[in-house]
């Protein structure tokens, strides 16, 4: 991936990450989320994975935000830019995002392979990458009964959702 | 890295391709294409509401002192410039009120569908380059990515405007391409089952050696597999189509913008150009929605016995005239397919009523979601049943 790219849409991923948090309007909030991902999806074309990057926006920009900002343009938005800064809170969430920091540069720091580049991945000779087909497959072969697995607990999890919906209606 | 090393490291050529059949497409054929979609709107609802609709708009020569407007060979071809001229010379308005960030973004977003064209092949390849902007085997699932995102604009304008009406069309909206965006997603794996692949080019080889999904008649075509599976392609074909409708927002489903209860929806409080990119946005995902019915159905750039732009197959005296006549004879006949199938929406248009709003859900929901889950298991049954 060319350096530029590469540093343009990770400065820009993580500033519009930085404006989720910072925005007060929960709907520029959620249209930041957005940009993020796309953000992120372009690192992941960048990575030659066009199919982690499609799946990255069909599901989290396309599908996910579009229900949070479905609901969150129901709710009253006033309530949430109204609300005074907690200094406590403020002051709290610093210290632990500070020490998480902290215990992040520390274990990165003491890993031995972190001093030297990754080796250059090279493909086999006459093989084109399709890495929809490689996800398939190793889900298909190697991963069948975690994948079943979680086709259960989404299941289940649906189910539950539609239980407690509907008892809430009567 | 040195400036010149990085300036060879860019892959020029490459780059003006796709540059160069990026601005083909997008100028070239899709905006005309919207702009005379509009026009050809105008004269069929004419046509079967038995009026005339707009039939005289030509070069304007009466501004130069003549008698009349020069009119151009069919008459009323002017019109679409005229429309354009109008839009861009009126005053643009922003009602009092509106959140203006958004209230400006929502238009802009509205021409994202424009982008899912770079994944649609529009014709088979002139001078050895593949009429293809994007080749990448992910074709259907960018796809689908670039209509997901599509629901912003509509949800953003209603909001955005701080008004009943566009509110409600906005709330609309998003619940109709949720609902609908899953049936179309499941109307598609059939053809995935059978074809392997989601690389769109591929799609339209395989179906130019192998007869078109919906009509087998030559090549692979020809086996009890491929005529078996017409029975869920064509449940496919139909589910997918009337998830386009919904879509794209058109009659029977209009419901975001439905004129008799929402004004116009939630496009109301907009104006001049800003109305415009709506409504070019609306014909644009018209168009993409016609381009995946051709290339997943009706073999894409495809004729039968005609030969592609690298002078592969067809009828043999038809090799005696260069490549890339037959290069352009393949665009030429993608856009016609799509302008078939525009002409069959336009129809349906002024034919059918509207759906109420909770007729549209539970058709959705009830019906197309249950009928295209039990197709893929149908046509898995048929592809099992067949490799035996």
């Amino acid at each position: 991936m060319n350096p530029i790219l590469f540093y343009l849409f990770s400065i820009l991923m993580l500033g519009f990450g930085i404006a989720v948090v910072a925005n007060r309007n929960p709907v520029a909030s959620a249209m930041s989320l957005v940009v993020s991902f796309f953000c992120l999806a372009a690192l992941y074309v960048g990575l030659d994975a066009y199919f982690l990057a499609s799946i990255q926006v069909v599901v989290y920009a396309g599908a996910v935000m579009v229900l949070f900002l479905f609901i969150i343009m129901l709710l009253d938005l006033k309530a949430e830019q109204r609300r005074k800064f907690n200094k406590l809170a403020i002051g709290g969430g610093a210290l632990v995002a500070l020490a998480f920091a902290a215990q992040l540069v520390g274990v990165l720091g003491s890993h031995p392979r972190g001093d030297k580049p990754f080796p250059e991945l090279k493909l086999p000779v006459g093989e084109s990458l399709n890495d929809l087909q490689h996800v398939g497959e190793t889900l298909f072969s190697l991963h069948t009964l975690p994948f079943q697995v979680i086709g259960v607990l989404i299941l289940v999890a649906t189910i539950g959702v539609i239980v407690i919906s509907k008892r809430e209606l009567k | 890295m040195t400036t010149l090393a990085f300036f060879d490291s860019i892959p020029w050529e490459m780059i003006l391709w796709a540059a160069g059949k990026s601005l083909f497409v997008i100028f070239g054929v899709v905006l005309p294409l919207v702009s005379y979609t509009v026009y050809a709107e105008r004269r069929v609802s004419a046509a079967i509401q038995d009026r005339v609709g707009p039939n005289r708009t030509g070069f304007p020569t009466t501004l130069l002192g003549f008698k009349k407007d020069l009119q151009l060979f069919l008459g009323g071809l002017g019109q679409p410039i005229a429309d354009a001229m109008k839009f861009i010379l009126k005053e643009d308005f922003t009602p009092a009120g509106v959140k203006h960030f958004y209230f400006w973004l929502a238009p802009c977003l509205a021409m994202l569908p424009l982008v899912s064209l770079a994944f649609i092949p529009f014709g088979s390849s002139l001078f050895g380059e593949k009429m293809v902007i994007a080749n990448v085997n992910v074709g259907v699932l960018g796809i689908f990515a670039v209509t997901g995102c599509s629901v912003y604009a509509i949800v953003l304008a209603g909001w955005a405007s701080n008004s009943k009406y566009p509110f409600l069309g906005g709330i609309r909206s998003s619940s109709q391409m949720i609902a609908y965006e899953l049936s179309m997603g499941l109307s598609i794996i059939p053809v995935l089952m059978l074809f392997g692949s989601m690389n769109l080019s591929d799609l339209v080889q395989y179906q130019a050696d192998n007869g078109w999904l919906l009509l087998p008649l030559w090549g692979n075509g020809l086996s009890t597999e491929r005529w078996l599976m017409l029975i869920p392609l064509t449940i496919s074909f139909i589910i997918f189509m009337i998830a386009v409708f919904a879509e794209t927002n058109r009659l029977p489903f209009d419901m975001p913008e439905s004129e008799t209860e929402l004004v116009a929806g939630y496009h109301t409080e907009y104006g001049s150009m800003k109305f415009a990119l709506f409504f070019l946005g609306e014909y644009a995902a018209m168009i993409v929605g016609s381009a995946l019915m051709v290339v997943f159905f009706f073999g894409g750039w495809h004729i039968p016995l005609i030969p592609d732009g690298n002078g592969v197959g067809g009828l043999s005296f038809l090799h005696a005239l260069p490549d890339w006549v037959w290069g352009i004879v393949n665009i030429t006949a993608f856009f016609g397919k799509v302008a078939v199938i525009l002409v069959f929406f336009i129809w349906v248009r002024w034919t059918l009523p509207r759906f109420r709003f909770d007729q549209l859900m539970k058709l959705g929901w009830l019906y197309l979601f249950e009928i295209a889950l039990a197709n893929i298991f149908l046509a898995a049954a048929v592809l099992a049943f067949t490799s035996n």
